[in-house]
């Protein structure tokens, strides 16, 4: 089994509607039910975003997103699947109930 | 060449694709199939003019090719000390049965629709067709590196994102094997009718190679309609190709081409899969309609012969199935012929199809037709400022000379 990070991708900063909250549940619990969950989660804004850099000597705390784009991840799943094929189908379920892009990225393994 | 050098050249035609796919898929790796493939090839070439060619050469390449992986794995898994697995691998060879599942199965990988489409149609060349990088290179006119790079790159991402290595399943197949024929039949296409400056106009190769790859996939899957109506649609362009070029370099448009240089034999096998079509009473996809098409357009003694009407009612078919303005571009062409140029000018302006030289050369050709000489002038004008072929530029700049006045 590998894990999948599907990131959904949105370019306003509409929440997801009632009807979608709806359809995203429906999705969970089939995660659930066929094994697929690890986790999940949706994220704030961009602008909600601190960025972190403790490279240096003195660590460096910026407000704001480390890129500006029209797009942004605003939520993911991570899933367990066999390979590309189950993860892509999933993907394509969740994308439907989020009514969103996703994006599908396999997470490496150790 | 010597007897052992065609033997060699025989065995790479038609034993590459089985060779890679074996490894592949005993050892679920792309990378090494492709070099350990290339290792038993190259061991070949050293044994068998001392040797003689085995008796069954292919098992001979797969065997070697086995052995070869094997010993990469443990040399590898000594680096890294995974000694345990690598002592788990065995020299038994892979069973017989499997063999033509597996070059299905490495075609549907090289076709994924998660690798993007000049990466399928890299790594399908490479690693079903057994070109070389360099030869895949030169065929795009791309760097050698950079094609190198596109081919690790997509082997990269197979591995990585774990795309699987099988047939896909009943639910998905149809939607694969499209996405299947579409590589084939844009590697075709580039073979026929090659874009950019500087190109050879007709490469040959790829259209024999594109040929070549079809014809695998018909035998793996010899009840798929598509693949049957690609190869028939494929045969009966190839059979024009003679006939398409002029001697000194011009495009031959079909109502000037010679019927007689036509290859009769592609006609007939192309017919032969139409018919058999036909009668299969399935609802026949886009590429058994074009081949259908063809086979009207390739029935005809001479061009004012063709069955006109038949075509238009194809063209209606396939726009059920696909109404781009290309498509309907087309059907135009029938119209023009069934109920006049000015009837077909009037389907074909507000096509959004200004940037397509055949759209402007239609046009051109109609408009000339309806003695409209200073706007067919204009459109070849944009036609020929258009056209990426460079035979196709001459075609069009002789049409244009005819024209009256200047």
């Amino acid at each position: 089994m590998a894990q999948y990070l599907i990131s959904v991708l949105a370019d306003d900063t509409e929440l997801a509607s009632a009807e979608e909250d709806a359809a995203i549940d429906v999705f969970n619990e089939k995660l659930q039910s066929e094994g697929h969950w690890v986790f999940a989660g949706g994220l704030g804004h961009p602008t909600t975003a601190t960025v972190i850099d403790a490279r240096g000597r003195e660590s460096m705390v910026t407000d704001g997103p480390y890129v500006e784009t029209k797009e942004f991840v605003a939520g993911f799943w991570i899933i367990e699947a066999p390979d590309l094929d189950v993860a892509l189908r999933l993907a394509t379920t969740g994308s439907k109930a989020c009514n969103r892009r996703v994006e599908v990225r396999p997470v490496l393994e150790g | 060449m010597t007897g052992v050098e065609a033997a060699i050249t025989r065995a790479h035609r038609t034993e590459w694709a089985r060779v890679v796919a074996t490894v592949a898929r005993r050892f679920g790796d792309l990378d090494v199939a492709e070099e350990t493939a290339g290792d038993a090839f190259a061991i070949a070439a050293e044994r068998w003019p001392i040797d003689g060619v085995p008796a069954s050469p292919g098992a001979w390449l797969t065997t070697t090719a086995n052995r070869k992986a094997i010993d990469r794995l443990r040399r590898e898994a000594r680096r890294q000390e995974k000694h345990r697995e690598a002592l788990m691998l065995t020299d038994e060879g892979a069973p017989v049965g499997a063999i033509e599942d597996d070059r299905l199965r490495l075609v549907f990988t090289c076709c994924h629709p998660a690798l993007a489409m000049e990466a399928s149609v890299a790594l399908t060349l490479r690693m079903i067709g057994g070109l070389t990088v360099a030869e895949i290179a030169h065929a795009f006119l791309v760097q050698e590196a950079a094609m190198g790079q596109r081919i690790t790159r997509a082997k990269a991402k197979i591995k990585v994102a774990r795309i699987p290595y099988r047939v896909p399943t009943e639910e998905d197949l149809p939607a694969r094997v499209t996405g299947v024929l579409a590589v084939l039949y844009l590697i075709f296409n580039e073979g026929y009718l090659a874009s950019g400056p500087g190109r050879q106009v007709v490469r040959g190769d790829l259209i024999s190679e594109a040929i070549r790859l079809v014809r695998l996939v018909r035998d793996l899957m010899p009840s798929d309609g598509e693949v049957a109506g690609l190869l028939a649609l494929m045969l009966l362009t190839d059979a024009r190709r003679t006939a398409r070029l002029s001697a000194d370099g011009e495009l031959v448009a079909l109502d000037e081409q010679d019927r007689g240089a036509w290859d009769h034999e592609l006609i007939a096998e192309g017919h032969a899969l139409v018919r058999a079509r036909l009668t299969s009473g399935q609802a026949p996809g886009r590429y058994q309609i074009l081949a259908a098409i063809t086979a009207v357009h390739t029935d005809a003694s001479d061009f004012q012969d063709t069955d006109w009407s038949q075509i238009a009612a194809l063209y209606d078919q396939l726009i059920r199935l696909d109404a781009s303005p290309i498509v309907r571009l087309n059907r135009a062409i029938a119209v023009a012929e069934l109920d006049g140029p000015e009837v077909a000018l009037a389907e074909i302006d507000p096509l959004p199809l200004s940037d397509y030289h055949a759209f402007h050369a239609t046009r051109a050709h109609l408009l000339r037709r309806l003695g409209r000489d200073e706007a067919s002038r204009a459109a070849y004008d944009r036609a020929i400022s258009l056209a990426r072929n460079p035979a196709e530029a001459v075609h069009l700049i002789r049409r244009r000379g005819e024209l009256d006045g200047t």
